[in-house]
């Protein structure tokens, strides 16, 4: 039994901020208390539900000289994040119950946060054949995902009407993949004075409208994986509305960076869907406060130089994320957009709530899946000591503010950070 | 007063750097067409001509630009350089970096690549082309040749034509026109224009004559094969037909405008045949005179700054 005492509590679901702390018992919390009581100091810090990250990738299998489970768990430690969501783009892909379970056997025991791996919807990720979403599911996929658009409508249409038959829930990209092959930025002035090639915001509306509409044909459980231009949400508040099962992710990096952070074709800014203008990135952080999408994530990539130290066409896209989600997350706070337990509804709840898990909440009977954080502390962020083994963040060199001090997985303490 | 490592792009450059470039550039017309057409003040530096991406007419100026001027000059094509067996342009740069070039000329298909070279060398690097984005002493040359033929740089009407979106020749041109005052207009299908290009500070023409109408400069771009056929216009002839420019088109142009190429020239494509060789309009063939004596100057200045940097005293380039 463990008791966190002199916290402020940050409760997704219940709107609310307490003064007080709580009891751990058999890796659940068992009770919350408000007030003062004995036992661990939490130095009147944030204690908020673990961080639930859909979309994370991990090196294992293919890549793991960018990044194993050992480095991607300790990295979701120290940033707070208790259950990774993993993404099937691996080499080779996770498209089989066999490769998904020596991808399981992996994680077990390397990994100090929850591993829940998602599997590709269809074989190889090519977008032709389906995956077996049945035997997958029994093997433990959560959800499925191409982690890319499947080109073909047809074939779409029968993955999401299979998945429907059982329950599955299918994360798409949404994107007309003609209109952004090669493209690495966003149609407008910059790119055109940078000389890229770019894709216009509409080709994300384009690809949104269509799966919103197989969605709504098929019945499916659809989660468009990362959105980020204005464009595409009122065909979302619209579905969304019509009571479509229907939900939508944010990265945190086109929350809070826009495309003119590419500056002189700085590679780590490279990123799948491009950053986009200011005016996308304001109307991502309204469509989040006013809860028209419903998840933030890091969409962790972890990229290594080789393949980030090339001209900005032919440089890999992608960025790591999740150890600077928290930190990044504060801006959002810090600026008033949205209030902590707002914010954890997006890190934590709804994500918890989209797989059928139990965490992403403050209650008893709920895992002991915590972070503890300070929303203020300043700091500059020094990429060399990120845990991940691929250091490509975008962030490098920025002042960010919030830190996490300890995080809990299951009651057990899997980081704290060291005293300066 | 040229204060720069490098000549990476206009963008960067005042007015002050780009009159420095040309005035000098003027003693080089002058010495190009003296029957001794030899200087020494490269004398002692290596320059190494890396070219990415196959080019006769640059990297041939840019040769005997170096070879004028006394130095040691170096070609290499991607044909033969390990790039083809899979080496980074990094590792690529750093080797040559290893054999101390003083000025790196480069040109390469990918935008940026040729920023993301200079950032790991230490000799001057000047850009030769880099994908889309620009192409500054094609800019510079275009720029002499307007001030000698016009007498100014400044208050020109200046028409920009054709295929403006994969252009990173209309790219540095709109930037150096734009420095120096001008009025620019850009013409062509907007299938061929930039997205955003009405907030470079340009007009935007669809139509050809209405676009050229009080020009004093009108400026032809290239047309590559591959953008032909249906893909962004529909046929040659459909666009020789609307911005191809002939005699009677550049009529609405002023009396005394004159018509640059930056080549290899589409005749019958872009450009009427005639137009092209009538030597009272077209100044294509001083414009290739002018680039010898333009990249002349540029290396010359950037040679100045390494050797002040070198040289203990010197004034500090950056």
């Amino acid at each position: 039994m463990l008791t966190l005492v002199n916290a402020r509590l940050v409760d997704p679901k219940g709107d609310r901020i307490l003064d007080g702390g709580l009891v751990i018992e058999g890796g659940r919390i068992a009770e919350i208390f408000e007030g003062a009581r004995e036992g661990l100091d939490c130095g009147g810090r944030c204690l908020a539900p673990g961080i639930v990250d859909i979309g994370v990738k991990v090196g294992e299998p293919g890549e793991r000289h960018k990044e194993s489970f050992r480095t991607a768990g300790a990295a979701a430690a120290a940033g707070g994040v208790t259950t990774m969501v993993t993404r099937p783009d691996t080499l080779p892909a996770i498209d089989t119950p066999e490769a998904l379970e020596f991808q399981q056997r992996r994680a077990v025991g390397t990994s100090p946060v929850n591993v829940l791996p998602m599997a590709a919807l269809t074989k190889g990720r090519d977008g032709r054949e389906m995956t077996e979403i049945g035997f997958l599911m029994d093997a433990g996929a959560v959800a499925f995902t191409d982690t890319r658009a499947v080109a073909d409508t047809r074939v779409f249409q029968r993955c999401l009407s299979y998945a429907a038959g059982l329950g599955a829930l299918v994360v798409g990209h949404p994107q007309e993949p003609r209109l952004s092959a090669g493209a690495c930025m966003t149609t407008g002035l910059y790119a055109s004075m940078l000389g890229l090639p770019d894709v216009p915001p509409a080709a994300e509306r384009i690809g949104l409208e269509r799966d919103l509409a197989l969605a709504e044909i098929t019945g499916a459980r659809y989660h468009a994986d990362q959105i980020s231009a204005a464009a595409g949400l009122p065909a979302l508040a619209r579905a969304k509305r019509a009571g479509l099962r229907v939900t939508a992710g944010v990265s945190i990096h086109h929350l809070t960076l826009n495309e003119l952070d590419i500056g002189d074709y700085r590679t780590f800014f490279k990123l799948t869907p491009p950053l986009r203008s200011e005016d996308d990135r304001v109307a991502m952080v309204e469509a989040l406060a006013e809860g028209l999408i419903d998840v933030v994530g890091s969409f962790h990539t972890p990229q290594d130089e080789e393949e980030k130290r090339l001209p900005f066409e032919e440089a890999a896209s992608g960025a790591v994320g999740l150890e600077t989600l928290l930190p990044a997350a504060m801006q959002l706070h810090h600026a008033g957009h949205l209030t902590l337990p707002a914010l954890w509804r997006a890190l934590a709840l709804n994500p918890a709530r989209l797989l059928g898990l139990d965490a992403g909440r403050l209650a008893p009977g709920a895992p002991a899946d915590l972070v503890l954080f300070d929303p203020d502390t300043p700091f500059v962020l020094d990429r060399a000591t990120l845990r991940s083994k691929s250091k490509n963040t975008p962030y490098d060199l920025r002042r960010l503010q919030g830190r996490v001090l300890a995080t809990w997985v299951g009651g057990r303490e899997v980081y704290r950070r060291e005293a300066p | 007063m040229f204060a720069h490592r490098h000549l990476l792009g206009i963008q960067g450059l005042d007015r002050a750097a780009i009159e420095t470039v040309l005035d000098l550039a003027e003693t080089y017309v002058a010495m190009n067409r003296r029957a001794e057409k030899h200087s020494r003040v490269l004398a002692g530096l290596t320059q190494i001509n890396m070219f990415f991406e196959a080019s006769t007419r640059t990297q041939a100026s840019f040769e005997l630009a170096g070879k004028r001027l006394g130095a040691n000059v170096m070609n290499m094509s991607v044909a033969s350089s390990s790039v083809k067996k899979g080496e980074t342009l990094i590792d690529t740069a750093m080797t040559l970096n290893a054999m101390h070039p003083d000025l790196l000329v480069v040109r390469h298909p990918a935008s940026g690549a040729v920023n993301l070279l200079a950032e790991k060398v230490n000799c001057a690097v000047l850009n030769a082309g880099d994908g889309r984005h620009e192409h500054p002493t094609q800019a510079l040359l275009d720029a002499l040749t307007i001030r000698r033929r016009k007498g100014r740089l400044s208050r020109l009407t200046v028409a920009i034509c054709g295929d403006i979106a994969h252009s990173r020749v209309a790219r540095s041109n709109i930037l150096l026109l734009g420095i120096m005052e001008n009025r620019i207009r850009l013409i062509g299908p907007p299938t061929l224009m930039p997205a955003g290009a009405e907030r470079m500070g340009v007009e935007v023409f669809q139509d050809l004559r209405r676009g050229i109408e009080g020009a004093d400069v009108v400026m032809m771009l290239r047309l590559q094969k591959e953008r032909m056929d249906g893909a962004l216009i529909p046929t040659m002839r459909e666009y020789y037909h609307r911005f191809g420019l002939d005699a009677e088109k550049l009529a609405a142009a002023r009396e005394d405008a004159i018509v640059m190429h930056p080549g290899p020239m589409n005749r019958g494509v872009e450009i009427d045949g005639l137009l092209a060789d009538d030597i009272n309009v077209s100044v294509i063939q001083e414009q290739v005179e002018m680039g010898v004596a333009v990249r002349m100057a540029a290396m010359d200045l950037l040679a100045r700054n390494l050797r002040g940097r070198n040289e203990p005293g010197g004034a500090a380039a950056c």
